[in-house]
């Protein structure tokens, strides 16, 4: 059951995240194309960078304020944040009020910004309610990987599997395990490398059975386990929601 | 029997025996597989959520309820206990406890000892301190006895022998229990196991368990069990010794029916297991069975360092229900035993740093990749993501930075080079021009990024940048380009 | 300083934390669903016997001669119980090949018999939780705590007016807080373990075998 929709703003932000900016900037792209669909007007503060998160799971806490603390003064207009990601958005949200304990004034900004932090998928459904019957592109069946911040701190698996769902042509298949994380957690995939291995190992493993592209709304999960795929010769590729849903709106394959 | 080696195993040794685990495709296939059976047991119990959540609330608002009274219900449990003639001591370290159990032993003569299951005494390493001292200690819950057999130790606090096949275990009773032939019939195994240790119920002078939950208000202890070896240890023997922590104990008879319900629930996937056990002191005038002589001995062993902090207490409210090392991706792919500590698994990282101090421990808060999957299903909602992190963060923290509760092994993962890297890297990400120039640098040299890429290039290709970032992206089409 | 008031120092000593209300485990409880008699017995039976519980049905005239049969089905000869007045009937209604002994004073004297030569053991319940399947054993007194757990079967009535919701429903209604005796065991399956591969395997310490007879007063499910 759903709560009142929040009423429909004109005018968003954009938070990119920082392995978006780098390493997928298509799909960063393609989240402002969405939003601009829906006659939203987006607003990308250039001097953003990073949520912290690296740094506050690996317990580094002062150096996640002090990254957070400079992104958070950005965001002054009373305007919705989206985030193209699960776990940053959940950093956001959940995680950065809770960093300024010892600064209130900081803190109550953390907290008015946390509270307009929406992850695009979920903000797409609840908050535009999009309508996208009219979209296209050859029969396709896909996977859904949803990141576990997203599933368990932003509750939005079942937002990607009705964006996916609703889309015309497009077969959603569940896999084995598809609650189960991909064995990334940021630092831990360096820090533990054999670990993560053999987790995104099994990942891989049963996405594979049942497709060879899934769709991803985390850029963490998605890198993880395309670039251990593509370490192992599969063909198992991933694509952020925002490009493939962007795609299928243009009719393409 | 002869005292069984025990391996004694250092936390300190952690990535190389997850190396080991890792290589062991058998013992990968068991553990997961083992797993999966557990979570689905587990969610066969729990169909509906909305009385899934209202239950897990009642269940951490009881815990919770009882750690803010602890000291008080402590004593109030003491003093109900000793009415009804439960001698009850007090151990701040292991040492302390396997003494006392010892000296009780000494004074009763006895020689033989036999064992329900306690993860407690797991934790005090109890039978090598008494096999040591010529007091024959034989575990008879049968995966304890089944590890104890094979001079292991227990790879999951619910399930002990979870890591072994029924192949493992019928080349066991072959070899160490005489008169025994090879055979893979689950049946004719537990038959084997239970008639070599009736004769020993009947002829142990000690019988020792641990314990669920503890009543302060009736002095009662509540053991929870399928075998009915935990009644025969509390009920055969001349003197039983009970075991525990002390963050088990709740206010009510009450107050504990919630966590009854949960515990089997999220443990084997029961609705309520074999037997509650329900005992409230020894045998009484009138009274045919049951011990003659009961004692209960608590343990603090660093829990009173966890109860310290505001947000570390939270571990403690945890009821052993194992349903955290279920869920963990990490556990199922490295097993009980790489943790090298008596608490495996998510409950075992959060926990083993306040047993054994950060140092040995220093490298199980990190290994994991904070899924959230162990808090999702813990019955008494844990946040065991977020103490991990804290305990990263005082294993990062300088050793001797002053700290209202320093822990100890504070400052254990402490390097001045990693603290640089994340000052450096905060130096970046917090200051617009400095992160533009590492976007420009990123882009424009991608062709140079390494193709080795610290632990990420052992299992997957090497990342690159993109050719232009987001930030170039959107500023293109600011300018009208949009077509980019 | 001793262990005991170092631990406590220390815990007192402990940071405050959030402040804490008691939990409302009656509140919870009270919304529970709640099933009609029949329900109730219908959902205990259910549950036993999903455990592997042999549950006969009998009124209070004919509950003891269904017993005996269960009992002589399974060639019990040795049979052990206490001395209140259902072991009594059980006992008139016994055929010869059924034994019966009633142990007289402390196990130390009948250990060793009650381990060799017993065949099963009866125990009445003194409270049915239906939504559980399990079964209350007040140990102590004239009811030893061994009789259900050492001989291979153990053979349990219960009274159909003295089932209960759930154990909340039955520790109030019974006020078990008021009075513990030395033992109290709610028993819901024989004796089990899966610790061998997750295999499920009964008679692991205990009893192989759980009979539960629920008297009813003529109405079954």
């Amino acid at each position: 059951m759903h709560a009142v929709r929040p009423p429909r703003p004109d005018q968003v932000y954009l938070f990119g995240t920082c392995l978006i900016d780098l390493f997928v900037p298509e799909a960063g792209l393609d989240a402002v194309r969405l939003l601009e669909r829906e006659g939203l007007t987006v607003h990308y503060p250039p001097a953003q960078s990073c949520c912290g998160q690296p740094a506050f799971t690996s317990g580094n806490p002062d150096e996640a304020r002090r990254v957070a603390a400079a992104q958070i003064a950005l965001f002054d207009q009373p305007w919705p944040i989206v985030v193209p990601s699960g776990s940053c958005a959940g950093m956001m949200r959940h995680h950065w009020p809770t960093l300024f304990d010892d600064d209130p004034a900081l803190q109550a900004r953390a907290r008015d910004v946390a509270g307009r932090v929406h992850e695009l998928a979920g903000f797409l459904v609840e908050v535009l309610a999009v309508d996208y019957s009219a979209a296209g592109g050859e029969p396709v069946t896909v996977g859904l990987h949803t990141s576990c911040s997203a599933r368990r701190e932003m509750g939005t698996r079942v937002h990607g599997v009705q964006l996916l769902s609703a889309l015309p042509g497009v077969t959603l298949d569940t896999h084995a395990s598809e609650s189960e994380c991909c064995g990334f957690g940021g630092v831990f995939s360096l820090k533990h490398a054999d670990i993560s291995g053999a987790i995104v190992r099994d990942k891989v493993a049963s996405l594979s059975a049942v497709c060879d592209r899934f769709v991803t709304a985390d850029c963490g999960c998605m890198l993880n386990i395309t670039h251990a795929a593509e370490h192992q010769g599969r063909p198992l590729r991933g694509e952020h929601i925002a490009t493939f849903l962007r795609r299928r709106l243009e009719g393409a394959a | 029997m002869s005292a069984q080696p025990l391996h004694f195993v250092s936390p300190a040794q952690f990535r190389g025996r997850v190396s080991e685990a890792l290589a062991d495709d058998g013992l990968r296939d068991n553990f997961r597989s083992a797993m999966h059976f557990l979570r689905d047991k587990r969610a066969s119990q729990f169909p509906d959520p909305v009385e899934t959540e209202a239950l897990r609330d009642l269940g951490e608002a009881v815990r919770k309820h009882a750690l803010a009274h602890l000291p008080a219900l402590l004593e109030k449990l003491e003093a109900n206990l000793q009415a009804r003639g439960v001698e009850v001591h007090w151990a701040d370290t292991p040492d302390e406890a396997c003494a006392i159990i010892h000296r009780i032993a000494t004074e009763a003569g006895a020689r033989r000892v036999i064992k329900g299951k306690s993860m407690v005494s797991e934790e005090v390493e109890l039978n090598h301190y008494l096999e040591a001292r010529g007091v024959e200690c034989l575990e008879s819950d049968m995966g304890e006895y089944i590890v104890q057999l094979a001079g292991e130790r227990p790879s999951h606090i619910v399930m002990p022998a979870i890591h072994k096949t029924k192949q493992d275990i019928a080349r066991l009773f072959e070899q160490k229990i005489p008169g025994v032939g090879y055979t893979e019939d689950v049946d004719a195994l537990i038959h084997t196991g239970r008639q070599v240790l009736r004769e020993r119920f009947m002829q142990a002078d000690i019988g020792i368990s641990g314990v669920n939950f503890a009543i302060a208000e009736t002095g009662t202890l509540w053991l929870v069990e399928n075998e009915g070896n935990g009644r025969l240890s509390t009920t055969v023997p001349d003197i039983h010794i009970a075991m525990m922590g002390i963050e088990k104990v709740v206010d009510t008879l009450e107050h504990a029916l919630p966590l009854a319900s949960l515990l089997p629930r999220s443990a084997t996937g029961q609705a309520a297991t074999t037997y509650f056990n329900l005992i409230s002191g020894p045998r009484r005038p009138g009274d045919q069975d049951g011990p003659r002589r009961m004692h209960l001995v608590l343990l603090d062993n660093g829990r009173s360092q966890a109860y310290a902090d505001a947000q570390l207490r939270a571990t403690l409210q945890c009821i052993r229900c194992g349903a955290c090392m279920n869920h963990c991706p990490v556990y199922a792919r490295v097993g009980g035993h790489a943790y090298g500590t008596t608490y495996p698994g998510p409950i075992g990282q959060i926990l083993s740093p306040h047993l054994l101090g950060l140092e040995a421990s220093r490298d199980l808060p990190t290994a994991s990749s904070l899924c959230g999957a162990c808090a999702e299903v813990c019955p008494v909602r844990i946040p065991i993501p977020s103490l991990l992190m804290r305990l990263r963060t005082e294993a990062n923290r300088a050793p001797g930075a002053a700290v209202a509760q320093p822990l100890a092994g504070q400052g254990a993962s402490f390097s001045l080079g990693q603290k640089l890297v994340w000052r450096f890297w905060s130096g970046i990400y917090a200051s617009p021009g400095r992160y533009r120039l590492l976007r420009w640098a990123a882009t424009r040299l991608r062709r140079l990024a390494p193709r080795s890429q610290m632990g990420w290039t052992q299992h997957r290709t090497p990342l690159v940048p993109a050719a232009r970032s987001l930030h170039d992206l959107m500023k293109a089409r600011a300018r009208g380009r949009p077509g980019v | 300083m001793s262990a005991r008031d170092r631990i406590l120092a220390r815990l007192r000593a402990a940071e405050p934390g959030a402040p804490v209300a008691p939990p409302d485990v009656a509140g919870y409880y009270a919304q529970r669903p709640r099933p009609t008699p029949a329900e109730r017995l219908n959902q205990l039976c259910v549950r036993l016997r999903a455990s592997r519980v042999d549950v006969k049905l009998a009124g209070p005239h004919d509950w003891a001669p269904v017993a005996a049969g269960a009992l002589q089905q399974r060639g019990v000869r040795r049979l052990a119980l206490g001395t209140c007045a259902r072991a009594a009937t059980l006992a008139a209604a016994l055929p010869d090949t059924v034994d019966t002994v009633c142990f007289d004073g402390a196990i130390e004297g009948w250990k060793r018999e009650l381990f060799e030569t017993v065949d099963a053991g009866f125990t009445p319940a003194s409270a049915g939780i239906a939504a559980t399947g399990a079964l209350l054993l007040n140990h102590g007194g004239a009811l030893p705590r061994t009789l259900s757990l050492v001989p291979p079967v153990s053979l349990v009535c219960i009274d159909a007016r003295d089932l209960y919701d759930d154990l909340h429903h039955a520790a109030s209604a019974q006020r078990w807080a008021d009075d513990m005796p030395t033992n109290r065991v709610l028993v819901s399956s024989p004796s089990r373990t899966a610790d061998i591969q997750q295999t499920l395997a009964y008679g692991a310490h205990g009893p192989r075998e759980l009979i539960v007879l629920v008297i009813t007063d003529g109405e079954t499910a």
